[in-house]
């Protein structure tokens, strides 16, 4: 049953920055700005949280689901201190963010630009 | 009398607007639509796949003994490698342009999104040129998804405190 | 001294300036297409065995260049002003192929209008007498293009409907006073008039509508040329626009018959070169677009069947789209503007 639903979840969040991306002027760099935007607020409001616990993966996977983990971040550090709290965002993202500057880094230092195949 | 040219100015560029809604939308009529229900199938497939593999590693980490939130940062970090490999190799923008927004929403499309403006410019240099451009679309993401969490924390440890 | 001026917007050159020199150069894509054989030089890799796409697009303009001078049996001392334009920031292609190739030089920005705007101030020029043989020409490259205007190349966004595919190609000719090296018999292009055109902006505001945001300014010129001439359509074998694409077609098609034009001569005598560099089944959207689109069908295709007999007067007409890299952030709509060039075999 986990699976059906991350699956769905999952898969309606694409569906939502499809129709984004097809109905839309907006630029892929917008639309993923609005999803990371979307999951913080929604978890500031407490709404995130049932879907991570109905979806597992497939609500933190999507970029939303970034934003979810940033909020989490701060608003469990704000139960500690105001430290805590401004600190808590980039604390419980850190591995992802570091993983994707880093090899980011290395991966454009070693390929090439392709030119396009399309 | 500059209040009269103001308000003239005014209407001519509300003109000039309305005769580009207008513009548009008849050269809207020439533009053939995009496939919006294949697309959005394809989107949902693709997405829906990536969430449940990462469901899958999830759960097999977790069963091997990893806490919960390592194995999430691990499943994490191994997409964002995938991705950014994939990217490297030129074989990312081949799949995105059939599975959209079903590669680009998951954090797949963040990792793209960082090597994608970085690899084109390794000839303005290692620091200057792929240093910087890492950062052209990642950038505004991470600028606006910190700080709207900072406030969060913020306002919930004023909740919190009084 | 008379006076060339005609119309409104219009010259009509005395001497008839001779295209004695024509060279182009295709990318891999431009090589799978439709006219593939009008090419002198198809690259197998875009990246011309260089280091950057700059430096490949650079290299394929000189390509050009050196293949027109040699069709005409010039050498480069006999060139006097080298006239060319391209689509890299401050015109970086031009600039640094008139460095290696030594040639005085005049660089031009017209978007991808440029070969258009080179052809005929380098026609005025050879026609006043200020140059007895001048290089045209213009080019483009996909991923210099697309990293400047879009998005990074290896990004993975999804291209709308409605975008252009930036032609990866070079195109120029060599304009002289005199049939330098056409012996008798053999048929020679001249240049007859040409038409400058005016800035037009209808306020599309989208990068992805480029066609739509050129028509009215192909269409503003060709009627303030058939007007300044005193000429119908059919006057010409061809009207062909530069880099319209599909869309952009349709749309100047349906503005010219508006204006009044037989829509059945619209239909047999226009075209626009950005549907001819491709076919469909290429997944190219809209069409070809880019200096080099209409430069190297010009230089190629267009140029040879004249020489062949197919045409005899061709109206050429390149489009640009004046948009900068920052302009559609600050909310501006895209500006654009053509030139037209009239062409008779002789």
């Amino acid at each position: 049953m986990e699976y059906i639903w991350a699956f769905v979840i999952g898969g309606i969040w694409c569906v939502i920055g499809q129709i984004l991306m097809d109905g839309t002027k907006l630029t892929a760099p917008r639309i993923l700005v609005i999803f990371v935007v979307t999951g913080v607020v929604l978890q500031a409001l407490d709404l995130y949280q049932p879907l991570v616990d109905l979806a597992g993966n497939g609500a933190t996977v999507p970029l939303p689901g970034f934003g979810y983990n940033l909020a989490k971040g701060a608003m469990e550090g704000a139960k500690k201190g105001f430290l805590e709290a401004v600190t808590g965002p980039v604390n419980v993202t850190a591995a992802g963010v570091a993983a994707a500057i880093t090899f980011g880094y290395i991966v454009s230092l070693f390929f090439s630009p392709k030119s396009p195949k399309r | 009398m500059l209040q009269i040219s103001e308000e003239q100015n005014k209407e001519k560029e509300k003109q000039k607007k309305e005769i580009g809604k207008a513009y548009g939308k008849y050269a809207k009529q020439f533009t053939p639509k995009p496939k919006y229900f294949s697309n959005c199938v394809k989107a949902f497939l693709t997405g829906g796949i990536i969430c449940v593999a990462a469901l899958a590693v999830q759960n097999r980490l977790q069963a091997a003994g990893i806490s919960e939130k390592d194995a999430g940062a691990f499943v994490t970090m191994g997409l964002v490698i995938l991705a950014q490999l994939l990217t490297g190799l030129g074989i990312f923008d081949v799949i995105a342009k059939h599975a959209g927004a079903g590669v680009i929403v998951p954090i797949t499309g963040f990792a793209n999104s960082m090597v994608a403006p970085a690899i084109e410019f390794k000839k303005e240099g290692p620091v200057l040129g792929v240093g910087s451009k890492l950062f052209t679309v990642a950038g505004p993401v991470l600028v606006c998804g910190i700080s709207a969490a900072t406030v969060t924390g913020i306002i919930y440890w004023f909740i919190e405190k009084f | 001294m008379a006076n060339r001026k005609i119309g409104a917007q219009t010259v009509r050159f005395e001497n008839r300036p001779y295209i004695i020199g024509r060279g182009n150069i295709g990318g891999k894509k431009e090589g799978e297409g439709p006219i593939a054989d009008s090419f002198d030089q198809i690259l197998d890799d875009d990246m011309f065995e260089e280091k950057s796409w700059e430096k490949a697009e650079c290299k394929m303009l000189e390509a050009a260049m050196e293949k027109a001078m040699k069709r005409a049996q010039l050498e480069k001392e006999n060139i006097d002003i080298m006239l060319c334009g391209d689509l890299v920031n401050q015109i970086m292609t031009s600039s640094f192929a008139a460095r290696d190739l030594h040639i005085p030089f005049l660089g031009l920005y017209g978007a991808c209008s440029t070969m258009t705007e080179s052809l005929a101030i380098g026609s005025m020029l050879v026609d006043g007498g200020f140059a007895r043989s001048i290089l045209a020409g213009a080019s483009s490259h996909f991923c210099t293009a697309e990293r400047q205007f879009r998005m990074p190349v290896e990004h993975g966004n999804q291209r709308p409907t409605s975008a252009q595919w930036t032609a990866t190609a070079a195109g120029a000719v060599v304009v002289s006073e005199w049939p330098h090296g056409i012996t008798k018999g053999m048929s020679v292009v001249r240049v007859c008039e040409a038409t400058i055109g005016k800035v037009m902006d209808a306020g599309i505001r989208d990068a992805n509508q480029m066609g739509a945001a050129m028509a009215p300014a192909a269409v503003d010129t060709l009627l303030n040329h058939l007007q300044d001439t005193k000429r119908d359509i059919d006057y010409y074998d061809l009207v062909v626009t530069g880099d319209l694409g599909y869309i952009g077609k349709e749309i100047m098609s349906d503005l010219l018959a508006d204006a009044g034009l037989n829509r059945k001569k619209i239909f047999s005598h226009y075209d626009d070169c950005g549907t001819m560099l491709y076919s469909k089944e290429q997944d190219v959207h809209g069409g070809g677009s880019g200096c080099g689109c209409s430069a190297s069908v010009f230089a190629g295709k267009l140029l040879k069947d004249m020489e062949q007999g197919k045409y005899r007067r061709i109206l050429l007409m390149s489009t640009g789209a004046l948009l900068s890299t920052i302009s559609p952030f600050q909310g501006e709509s895209i500006p654009g503007i053509a030139h037209a060039v009239a062409l008779e075999v002789e």
